[in-house]
């Protein structure tokens, strides 16, 4: 393992258990895209790019729905 | 049960369930080692059988897209099973109850900014999908994402004229479609179902791959149309009114 590749899986740890702790939901969806990111550049250190593109891919989709059922709840709450 | 004597007790089970743990990663394979033969034999043979440069992309339309045939299915019935459910529950009544959304400057000029490159993003990663990492479950979701893209800049309005949802219905069951007639076709030929029995075309070039090429496109098709059809049943069904939830 290089250090580039340990330094990677450190972030990784640490911005995964930032989305658990966070509980504000828009800000925990900004920051699980932060780690949709770390997560796809880890991939391609480990030189997996079509995983990388995967997590890329979930990484674009899942906050922008997140978002989006927030707006709707948003809506219907007030 | 008091509380103390459950503290002890998840005390134990935690233990118990880190010892586990520590003993499955003491024994796992080194960093980056690989015992199995699968893919070395692929990365040989792969690039002069099907001449496709992304080998993940020749496994899963070709080597074994019997396979991928049951896991686009998978999308393709669990959509549909959404769609039926969600229109049965709704009836007819309460169709349109658009929604005035006030978008924030930011996200309107970002978007709409964006828009263009992502589209082409997603056709760039679904059309090369046999020459580079991606192909057409990647492609076809980013693809489905400018559509939710353009709902977060426009509102329901831009969003219903988007995803009509005949056409919608009409591209899916034509992608999922595509892909069988493509196994089907190759039956024809004399060959085996799935079968690559085209021209594998130059390597390095779009043209490349043969059937991995087809599928691929009707794969991009299948799935972007997939999850806008997904996305316009689960707006249509928060659009009810509060009280019939």
């Amino acid at each position: 393992m290089t250090v580039i590749q340990a330094v990677v899986f450190v972030l990784v740890a640490i911005c995964g258990t930032a989305v658990v702790l966070m509980r504000e939901p828009y800000r925990q969806t900004f920051l699980l895209s932060l780690y949709g990111l770390l997560l796809s550049i880890l991939f391609v250190m480990l030189a997996a790019p079509d995983v990388a593109l995967s997590v890329i891919v979930i990484g674009a989709a899942l906050p922008l729905m997140i978002l989006t059922a927030l707006r709707i709840v948003g809506q219907h709450s007030t | 049960m008091t509380i103390r004597s459950r503290q002890i007790m998840a005390l134990g089970s935690t233990a118990a369930l880190g010892l586990l743990l520590v003993w499955g990663v003491i024994r796992l394979p080194d960093f980056g080692a690989y015992p199995g033969p699968y893919s070395d034999v692929l990365n040989a043979a792969a690039v002069a059988e099907r001449h496709v440069t992304n080998i993940p992309s020749a496994v899963n339309f070709d080597y074994r897209a019997f396979d991928t045939l049951g896991e686009e299915f998978m999308l393709f019935v669990a959509v549909a099973g959404l769609a039926v459910l969600f229109r049965e529950q709704r009836g007819r009544s309460n169709r349109k109850n658009p929604s005035v959304v006030q978008v924030s400057e930011a996200v309107r000029w970002m978007g709409s900014g964006l828009i263009g490159f992502t589209v082409l993003f997603g056709m760039m990663i679904v059309l090369h999908g046999s020459l580079t990492p991606g192909g057409g479950f990647q492609g076809g979701l980013i693809l489905a994402m400018t559509v939710l893209l353009i709902y977060l800049i426009r509102g329901d309005e831009a969003f219903e004229r988007l995803s009509r949802r005949a056409f919608v219905e009409a591209l899916e069951a034509a992608g999922a479609g595509a892909y069988v007639l493509i196994g089907l076709a190759m039956l024809t030929t004399g060959g085996m179902f799935l079968e690559n029995l085209l021209p594998i075309g130059r390597l390095r070039e779009l043209d490349s791959g043969g059937t991995i090429f087809l599928i691929n496109l009707a794969t991009g098709v299948e799935v972007s149309a997939a999850f806008v059809l997904l996305f316009a049943e689960f707006l249509e069904e928060s659009r009810k009114p509060s009280s019939e939830r």
